[in-house]
């Protein structure tokens, strides 16, 4: 046979797949709904049990009331920053809600609300933003992660967790979340590479309030959807009602039960609003109009729950007062408590950087302590007592 | 511990490769938190070989290739660390740590301290790194400056077959994340060593005299101290005696011994391949002249790598800081002559 007519038999025969292809997984049950998933306002929500709508719509009026303590103590420079979840609250509160106690819950900076409702002290929660330790509470205790400012970097945490538990056959569960700008950054794509592939039990939240910052998802992204990420990595996406408590709290039971039953891993995108700016430093009106902002105010996920509830017959004005004057408690508390100093011990500084302290960290130890000791002794100077 | 005389009759050749395979095998033996995992260090058991048969020993639980991803790699084993393990890294070359760092600096290295001790990290980070090899781009990095300027991590570096053993052994059993440096160049190296009975070495923190001399001290570490054992022999002729300090752990910082030698020989080079300039040797000279200034003969000299990305393998021995070089430092250190 010529080399032309080699050729030609190659060009009529049939075309062979390459020998190594195979498909790996269907994506078909993989891909998101084309709608994020809803139950409030439809007709599914007449199955609701009355006690989870009672205790979502508790929990969302104090994490709203909490939101609103935290931003009023960065104007009065109890708090150096705050960023809030301020219609964010769903999310948050389902997060912590769908959780066992052994369980883990992997917070952004933005996710205090999550870690309070979790169960951790409203104080502790707030030293990072306070300024006076990086982290206020003992993680193990509380199963709670440190709040994580360098964006999506916890989340290979959350993998490296839940694949250990299951290692040592523990049924533990690794919750993280994660902003939509955050789905930008390497280690989001390294951690759900790895979950999928060591199928490990975690769920990643992504809280799409709109926004990084002052940058829109659409200069973001150009995926269909951030759930479509999933399908990806080989697992499954879902989209849901960011404020539509109940759904959100559906959806990420049923990840976390999927989790801990070996399924595998889920990733969720939860389409919200972020009403207050990035923080308490930002200026929201450089780059979004009044009008946005209000087209969310129907679409509140207080709203949401009261006309439910309302509709089923569930609370009358005095519940509703009722869980406002909770919710006016805990701020009073949490005010009190933070309108004290908290008391500091500068040579804390050189605790915890290793195990044993190095000699030259004694040094400088030895340094500040005499630099305390002169400043104690100098009457009038700064920091001594008055 | 062994007394000196059953080393001597026990001992046989072995690389350093070997030793730090065989200080992972016994840390996996000793402890079931110990887990190992990287880019091909199981069935291939990594590019060096040192991870060679743990996968089987251990199952590939417990030795795992992992996808490929550096940040993904050490990220994992943070939370792997929060959850009671104890995971041991390979980064594969020193240059493919890099897209790590912002693990290691911004968690690893400070999950102790943001947590107030309640959440060690007893990580260890295994980095090949150095030149010699003839390695292609990315391949020979000495990145030990970047590691040595964050808070929070241990640094060390083994330079003899017992060191890579010992020093590898104490930084898994460590509470503390340790990022352990190997030297690409001695992997090979040979050495009489006993892997059946291997002894003890000095623990991290501390420095080693190798070489005991009257007239300067040679302070170095991890691939440049044969270079500065081979000089303190050639200066013999030439009427010096130098002293060599293996300093083994460049954090913590064992100011103690390098300031005691250099009191006694009253002159110090500090040798090292990577850059001279933010490098190493810029700390250590200046920790030096603050602690031994009314001893000194002669200001702290440095030899190190010139301050150029890595080379290509056909001029990195221009590069690489050699015996010359070493001894015509040496040569300045008669300062006032
Ligand atoms: C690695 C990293 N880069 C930049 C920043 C600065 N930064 C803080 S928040 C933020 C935007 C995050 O947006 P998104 O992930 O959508 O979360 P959101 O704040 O909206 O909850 C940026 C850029 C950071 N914290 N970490």
């Amino acid at each position: 046979m010529t080399v032309m007519e080699q050729r030609d038999t190659r060009r009529t025969g049939a075309p062979t797949p390459p020998p190594a292809w195979q498909p790996r997984t269907d994506p078909a049950p993989l891909l998101p709904d084309a709608e994020p998933y809803r139950v409030l306002g439809t007709d599914a929500a007449a199955q609701t049990d009355p006690e989870l709508l009672r205790r979502l719509y508790a929990e969302v009026v104090r994490g709203r009331r909490y939101n609103a303590q935290a931003t009023a103590l960065t104007k009065q420079g109890r708090l150096a920053v705050y960023p809030s979840t301020t219609g964010q609250e769903a999310g948050e509160i389902a997060a912590a809600l769908a959780l066992e106690d052994r369980d883990w819950l992997f917070p952004s900076y933005r996710d205090t609300l999550a870690a309070v409702a979790r169960g951790l002290d409203p104080v502790q929660a707030l030293t990072l933003l306070r300024g006076d330790w990086h982290t206020g509470y003992d993680p193990h205790e509380h199963r709670i992660a440190p709040l994580c400012t360098p964006l999506a970097t916890q989340l290979p945490h959350a993998v490296g967790l839940a694949h250990a538990a299951r290692l040592k056959g523990d049924d533990v569960v690794a919750l993280a979340m994660v902003g939509d700008g955050g789905t930008s950054e390497g280690d989001f794509h390294e951690a759900l590479n790895f979950a999928a592939v060591w199928q490990a039990p975690v769920v990643f939240l992504v809280q799409n309030n709109g926004f990084a910052i002052s940058v829109p998802l659409a200069k973001q992204t150009a995926a269909p959807s951030l759930a479509h990420k999933a399908v990806g990595y080989g697992m499954p996406g879902r989209l849901v009602d960011g404020n539509d408590a109940v759904a959100m709290h559906e959806v990420l039971t049923e990840a976390v039960t999927r989790a801990r039953e070996g399924g595998g891993p889920t990733l969720i995108e939860a389409i919200t609003y972020r009403m207050d700016a990035h923080t308490n430093a930002d200026d929201a009106t450089r780059y979004r109009t009044d009008a946005e902002v209000e087209a969310w105010r129907d679409h509140d996920p207080i709203l949401l729950l009261e006309r439910e509830l309302t509709r089923r017959g569930l609370i009358d004005e005095a519940g509703i007062q009722a869980v406002r004057d909770d919710a006016e408690t805990m701020a009073a508390d949490l005010r009190a408590h933070m309108n004290q100093d908290p008391v500091l011990d500068p040579m804390d500084l050189f605790t915890d950087v290793y195990a044993e302290q190095t000699s030259q960290l004694r040094e400088q130890a030895a340094q500040l302590r005499a630099e305390l000791d002169a400043e104690a002794e100098t009457p009038g100077a700064e920091g001594s007592p008055a | 511990m062994t007394t000196v005389a059953e080393k001597a009759t026990a001992a046989k050749p072995a690389t350093m490769a070997q030793a730090l395979g065989r200080a992972l095998r016994d840390s996996m033996a000793a402890d079931p938190a110990v887990h190992v995992m990287g880019e091909d260090v199981g069935t291939l058991g990594g590019v060096f070989r040192v991870t060679d048969g743990l996968a089987k020993e251990f199952g590939e639980d417990r030795c795992t290739d992992t996808p490929l991803a550096e940040a993904g790699i050490l990220g994992a084993a943070v939370g792997m660390a929060m959850y009671g393990l104890r995971p041991v890294v390979e980064m594969q070359f020193d240059a493919f740590a890099y897209p790590a760092f912002e693990q290691l600096i911004s968690h690893v290295a400070r999950m102790r301290n943001r947590t107030r001790g309640a959440m060690p990290l007893p990580i260890t980070v295994r980095v090949p790194y150095g030149g010699g090899i003839g390695g292609v781009e990315h391949h020979s990095d000495s990145s030990e400056a970047y590691y040595m300027a964050t808070p929070g991590l241990t640094v060390v570096t083994p330079a003899t077959v017992a060191d890579a053993y010992g020093l590898l052994r104490q930084s898994i059993a460590s509470d503390d994340p340790v990022v352990f440096l190997e030297p690409k160049r001695l992997y090979w190296a040979k050495d009489s060593w006993n892997p059946e009975q291997p002894v003890d070495v000095e623990p991290i923190g501390t420095a080693v005299v190798r070489r005991p001399g009257t007239s300067a001290t040679l302070i170095t570490y991890g691939p440049s101290l044969p270079v500065c054992l081979e000089a303190a022999e050639a200066a013999r002729g030439e009427g010096w005696d130098l002293e060599v300090v293996d300093l083994r752990s460049l954090v913590p910082f064992d100011d103690a011994t390098v300031a005691a030698s250099v009191r006694r020989t009253g002159r110090a080079v500090v040798v090292h391949e990577s850059g001279g300039f933010g490098g190493p040797g810029g700390e250590i000279a200046a920790r030096v002249t603050e602690r031994c200034f009314h001893h000194l003969q002669a200001p702290v000299l440095r030899v190190a790598g010139f301050d150029i990305p890595y080379p290509p393998p056909m001029l990195e021995r221009h590069h690489l800081p050699g015996v010359d070089r070493v001894l015509d430092a040496v040569a300045r250190l008669q300062w006032d002559q």
